[in-house]
């Protein structure tokens, strides 16, 4: 018995699109960042799990559009939308750099993952020594009056930020969708599963690895904008870091790579779960650093244990839901 | 700027980057025997130090004298790793293997952090500031000591891979897993002593290195990219490549950091690894397969 996944679909967009309604700015905050984390998921999602280029430095298309869109907003005025452009261009323009280099040179698995790892270290500490853009010491972006909105620069209450990630975090969904049934989609998978069978079947490999890096460096360079202006504090120790990148990864790896939904499963799970943890421990009297990492570590661990494919297509056989992508 | 000073910091390089090669040929043995990546390497080497420290703080043992007992320990512990948690994954897709260890390494730097906390911790033995002088150059005593240690333990290594039937053994699984299996090797026992291997380097590069530098719980993803970017300069897999390239990564960030700006130097070594990823991807020393 397979159903639909649409009905389903329907019932979270709805529960989500009222949520401002009844939750508190808390519980609204937390939703942001599952949207926030399910959007960059996804992003990461197309390059690793559909084309199945393992990158574990995608906190550099993060950095790098959170400090161009900021850094022309702290000078000069501009707003995000016009940055979020500059911001892609730059992340597109590095993404293809990278993808080129690593694919013309046949770089594969662990040396792939490697240089991903390499280019976002040495921008993060090219970046400490950008002294234009804060240097270590951070760039910090005015924080402007909270109650109204000023969609222009990207300004207002928290229910301004959620409702503008539930579009993305939508958008990003619908778009790989129709990704995954498209003709990439179906070469991405080819390529994935064996290259050698895909290119001898004609497939332009490179030519399809380097889209998979452009729309993936792109999906993240919004992810660093919507950053920039949310959090509106940037340091490049922070949003750089080796550990970043991981934490992007943790929701599609643990909600199921290469589907449509783990990404989003995996951002909820991991964020609800985490943050329930550290209250009850708050509540207990327990505050202790580094309890919640442990938590994902653990979480990481069991999963790659016990549901090697993710939480999401073992619970979507239970429901009897059948995706696009079965893997 | 004088050359006593370039010759003292090259020097220093030298010392800390055999002690770095130590622990590269950790990470380099486990590759080639097991093909397992150890994203944990680090953060292995950083529970060695906190060993050291609290060894240190209780029983007011040298570093260089607890040595041995540690790197015993992290032998079984890295042989329980490999025998109970990584065996089932050897045949497992490559991005698998990697988030266990992913895991692994998390759970490792953030219980440091949580027992710990983040303040940086140390070793201060009586000889901490002393030196010998060698023709106008300075050598401090704990870097040398250090060195030495590594180079033994180094070698040691080689001589059990050289000489044992172990040793040998293990050389066999690495060439060709089929073919040990066929003679009648039990590959999983023997990938087992290769990760505790592993671990008993890192485990002494550990013991050395908390007398050269203060320890974060940070440090462990920071040694972990140091081991990576070791062994593929040096070339994966290959055992004098990894201490070679331990040496030439601590001569460049000394250099780095004396002629540039000391925040700077990892930005070289980063540097140097993706050039070698793509002009030289098997590393200055390794073969071509």
């Amino acid at each position: 018995m397979t159903r639909s996944p649409v009905a389903l679909l329907a019932a979270l967009a709805a529960l989500l699109l009222v949520l401002p309604l009844f939750a508190g700015s808390y519980a609204l905050s937390v939703a942001t960042l599952i949207l926030y984390f399910a959007y960059t998921g996804q992003a990461w999602n197309v390059m690793t799990g559909f084309a199945g280029q393992l990158s574990l430095g995608h906190s550099l298309y993060v950095g790098v559009g959170a400090y161009a869109a900021g850094a022309l907003f702290y000078h000069y005025g501009i707003g995000p939308w016009a940055g979020l452009w500059i911001a892609i261009l730059l992340c597109v323009l590095m993404g293809l750099i990278i993808g080129f280099l690593a694919f013309r040179f046949g770089i594969s698995g662990v040396y792939f993952a490697l240089l991903t790892i390499a280019f976002a270290e040495f921008t993060r500490i090219g970046f400490d020594h950008l002294d234009w853009l804060g240097g270590p010491g951070g760039m910090f972006l005015k924080v402007a009056q909270r109650d109204q909105i000023d969609l222009a620069n990207f300004r207002g209450p928290p229910v301004m930020y959620y409702y503008t990630m539930l579009a993305f975090a939508g958008g990003a969904l619908a778009l790989c969708a129709w990704l995954l049934r498209s003709r990439a989609g179906y070469y991405w998978r080819a390529i994935r599963e064996d290259e050698e069978a895909a290119r001898s079947l004609g497939i332009n490999a490179f030519r399809w690895k380097m889209l998979a890096v452009a729309i993936s460096s792109a999906m993240t360079a919004v992810s660093g904008v919507f950053f920039a202006f949310y959090y509106n504090n940037l340091f490049p120790e922070q949003i750089f870091s080796i550990n970043r990148s991981i934490e992007l990864i943790l929701g599609p790896v643990i909600g199921g790579l290469g589907t449509l939904f783990g990404p989003i499963l995996g951002a909820a799970v991991l964020t609800l779960l985490s943050d329930g943890l550290t209250d009850l421990l708050a509540a207990l009297g327990w505050e202790i650093p580094g309890i919640k990492q442990v938590f994902y570590g653990v979480v990481l661990l069991l999963v790659v244990m016990f549901l090697p494919n993710g939480i999401w297509p073992a619970l979507a056989k239970r429901l009897g839901i059948r995706e696009a992508e079965d893997r | 700027m004088s050359w006593d000073l370039v010759a003292n910091v090259v020097v220093a390089g030298v010392l800390t980057g055999l002690v770095y090669g130590l622990m590269a040929l950790g990470l380099s043995v486990i590759f080639g025997v097991v093909r397992v990546v150890n994203f944990a390497h680090g953060e292995m080497m950083t529970i060695a130090m906190y060993s050291a420290v609290l060894i240190f703080g209780s029983l007011k043992l040298d570093p260089f004298l607890v040595l041995l007992p540690v790197a015993a320990a992290f032998f079984v512990f890295g042989y329980v790793l490999q025998t109970g948690l990584i065996n089932p994954f050897i045949t497992r897709p490559e991005h698998t293997q990697f988030m266990l260890l992913i895991a692994l390494a998390i759970i490792m730097t953030n219980a440091l952090l949580m027992l710990f906390g983040p303040e940086a911790r140390s070793v201060q033995v009586d000889y901490q500031l002393e030196s010998f002088e060698l023709g106008g150059v300075l050598l401090d005593k704990v870097r040398l000591y250090a060195a030495s240690v590594a180079v033994v333990a180094a070698a040691s290594l080689f001589a059990f891979f050289r000489f044992t039937l172990t040793g040998k053994s293990i050389r066999a699984c690495a060439d060709n897993h089929l073919g040990a299996r066929v003679v009648g090797l039990n590959v999983k026992r023997l990938y087992g002593l290769t990760f505790g291997l592993g671990a008993a380097c890192v485990a002494v590069a550990g013991c050395a290195m908390v007398l050269l530098v203060d320890v974060t719980p940070s440090l462990g993803p920071y040694y972990t990219l140091l081991a990576f970017v070791i062994v593929i300069v040096g070339g994966l897999g290959s055992m004098t490549g990894a201490l070679l390239g331990g040496v030439l990564i601590g001569v460049s960030e000394a250099l780095a950091g004396l002629l540039i700006a000391p925040s700077a130097k990892s930005m070289f070594s980063f540097g140097l690894l993706i050039l070698v990823l793509l002009l030289r991807p098997q590393g200055l020393l390794g073969k071509r397969s």
